[in-house]
């Protein structure tokens, strides 16, 4: 018998009972709907964490005084200046995993474009830093390296402070007050988004390292040339722990810190950080998934005991139709084929209360959703394959049944 | 002899109820030539049941032999079983047996959904059917629509569909009244006039004195096997059933 006949005699026997079978088929779209939302829920928590990463930079490394001690008293992280611009220039030197490094100094102040003033983060790097972050111009240009190493007074823009000086007219070229000194915005960087602190990383201003030492910050130990911050990229398929010790150990060796003395620095591996994040909410994901995918597994049973009903209650029929000429394996495949066509509208169903769900919570509960097709052919197939299992049993009970007994079933 | 359509030799079939073996059948050996219209009787637990059931290809002897059509069927699968119900036999059973919430058309043309016939074919053949059992105007009607007699003429347009060797059938009028078995047993008469093979199984004298031949069972072994003396006209008896008298 041909499978569209078959498809036929199955439709029809589901029609017979349509109340039962949208009953039935309730489990299933319910677990697919399940599993394809709440995949969705955990899919946009982990894009969230990856494009997070992604402004970031990817194999980050900062690297942050330690702390100092002034009388008795602990000062907390960042309060000794114990970094220097050839800390960094020796990083990427000297330890072969890294691929650049950049320092940087970070202050705030008031920026003044003609009638709009914003306080803002200003901060003193060098090209390298851009480089470190993965952070693109996309209007105008980054430093010339005369105007780093005489302190022009040049400035890139970051996008939050462009829109609040500028509004949406291009602030390339346009002339702003750093600290009432008077810079030129020659460039604007990309749009990076929040950290995964919820800071506003567009909200910054960059001037050059040496203006921002000599025209901004002051320079109390100017010859020393201190940095805030010194941030690290490392190489593709490096290992980032390995990078890290060979970091720390230069940096000792340059600290001139004798064995078993504190580290005066502090090495943050932010990738990894997030990396771990990434993971956790992978399991996260796995975990909601597996969680639905029980409600997928009890619509099942709820088909097998369907079909175990429909098979007894129709033995009379399964009984004709042996005598007629079905086949065992005709039978199988009717029942077999109902119980999939059931599951398989179930599913389809599904992707539809799946879709709706993740709507749903993007919309009210204001949680990202990411739907992703794989998981929708996931759903389903496991809906068929769920189908097939458990309406195995009935359908080969019902082949099994013996005509004359079948026939005379009452 | 080697003729016959139906030749059984020696038709043993056990059955194990817990741990005691019941014998259905002892040992039959019948035959049967093409165009007989034959009616087994007994009483119930005579074995006339069981011994439609292993003719049928229901069901397959402990031991004995059972040939149909020149076949040797005690030694065949439960498929090829099948394959002999779907193209050589055509039952007809005492409720019908018809599908529920399906129309007569459909019901007509399943045998041959399993016979692997296309659907234009299908149709064609099932409706030629329905319309020589005369129901050419009720096609599209669901057996909860049809009369007694009506399903039981679409039953028996079911079982002719695949042009069998032999109709089988197992208390036919069991569930019609009088008048109406007349018409399905003047139906059986005049497929067996035309040359159909067919053997009912029955326990009303009345009903098996309209075919040629009786078989009675007793115990699981034919005992009584002789043709009929007077054989009761079917279409005759309808033809005088303006009289309701002369429907007994």
């Amino acid at each position: 018998m041909d499978l569209l006949a078959t498809l036929r005699i199955a439709l029809r026997a589901l029609k017979v009972n349509k109340l039962r079978s949208i009953l039935t088929m309730l489990g299933i779209i319910i677990g697919v709907g399940a599993v394809i939302t709440m995949i969705a829920v955990g899919g946009g928590a982990q894009a969230r964490v990856e494009e997070q990463i992604k402004s970031l930079g990817s194999n980050l490394m900062i690297i942050i005084p330690g702390s100092t001690t002034s009388g008795g008293v602990r000062l907390g992280g960042s309060s000794a200046q114990t970094l220097t611009e050839d800390d960094a220039w020796a990083i990427t030197r000297e330890v072969r995993e890294v691929q650049v490094s950049a320092p940087s100094s970070r202050g705030s102040g008031q920026i003044v474009a003609g009638n709009n003033n914003w306080s803002t983060v200003i901060q003193g790097v060098t090209p390298e830093y851009l480089e470190v972050r993965d952070w693109p111009i996309v209007s105008g240009r980054g430093f010339e390296p005369q105007e780093v190493t005489s302190a022009g007074k040049v400035a890139l823009i970051g996008q939050s402070v462009a829109k609040q000086l500028f509004g949406d007219a291009d602030p390339v070229d346009q002339q702003v007050r750093i600290r009432k000194v008077p810079f030129t915005i020659v460039g604007m960087l990309d749009k990076k988004g929040q950290s995964m602190m919820g800071q506003d990383q567009d909200d910054v201003i960059l001037v050059p390292l040496t203006t921002a030492r000599n025209r901004l910050f002051g320079n109390p130990q100017g010859k020393l040339r201190r940095v805030g911050v010194i941030s690290v990229k490392v190489r593709d398929g490096q290992n980032m722990k390995e990078a890290e010790d060979r970091i720390r150990e230069l940096m000792r060796q340059r600290h001139k810190l004798q064995p078993g003395a504190d580290d005066d620095f502090t090495i943050r591996n932010l990738t990894e950080i997030l990396q771990a994040q990434e993971a956790s909410s992978k399991v996260l994901t796995l975990l909601l998934a597996a969680v639905a995918s029980v409600s997928l597994l009890v619509g099942g049973i709820g088909i097998m005991n369907i079909m175990l009903v429909s098979v007894t209650e129709r033995t009379r029929e399964i009984g004709l139709r042996m005598a007629v000429g079905a086949r065992a394996n005709d039978i199988l495949k009717q029942f077999l084929v109902e119980a999939v066509t059931l599951s398989l509208i179930g599913g389809l169903l599904g992707i539809a209360l799946g879709l709706g769900g993740s709507l749903a919570i993007g919309e009210f509960a204001g949680w990202r959703t990411s739907l992703s097709p794989e998981s929708v052919v996931l759903a389903v197939g496991f809906a068929a394959a769920i189908g097939i299992f458990f309406g195995f049993y009935p359908a080969r009970k019902a082949s099994r049944l013996s005509p004359i007994e079948a026939l005379r079933y009452e | 002899m080697a003729e016959a359509l139906i030749q059984t030799t020696g038709l043993v079939k056990e059955y194990l109820v817990g741990e005691q073996t019941v014998a259905a059948l002892r040992g039959v050996s019948v035959s049967i030539e093409k165009s007989e219209f034959v009616a087994v009787m007994g009483p119930s637990g005579s074995g006339k049941s069981t011994f439609m059931n292993l003719i049928g290809c229901l069901d397959s002897p402990t031991r004995g032999h059972y040939v149909l059509a020149g076949e040797k069927i005690s030694a065949l699968s439960g498929d090829a079983l099948a394959a002999i119900r779907n193209q050589r036999i055509g039952f007809v059973f005492q409720q019908f047996n018809l599908l529920p919430r399906t129309s007569a058309l459909d019901n007509v043309e399943l045998p041959l959904l399993y016979g692997g016939v296309p659907a234009a074919e299908r149709h064609e053949r099932a409706k030629k059917r329905l319309a020589e059992v005369g129901l050419a105007d009720r096609m599209d009607h669901h057996p909860a629509q049809l009369s007694g007699g009506q399903q039981q003429r679409t039953a028996i347009a079911r079982a002719l569909i695949n042009n069998p060797v032999l109709i089988l059938a197992d208390e036919p009028t069991g569930a019609l009244d009088s008048r109406t078995s007349l018409e399905v047993m003047a139906l059986l008469q005049k497929l067996n006039r035309d040359g159909m093979t067919v053997v009912i199984v029955t326990h009303e004298r009345d009903i098996a004195a309209f075919a040629r031949r009786n078989i009675h069972f007793r115990d699981g072994l034919v005992v009584e096997d002789h043709p009929v003396q007077k054989i009761n006209d079917a279409e005759a008896m309808l033809r005088q059933a303006g009289a309701p008298a002369a429907v007994a």
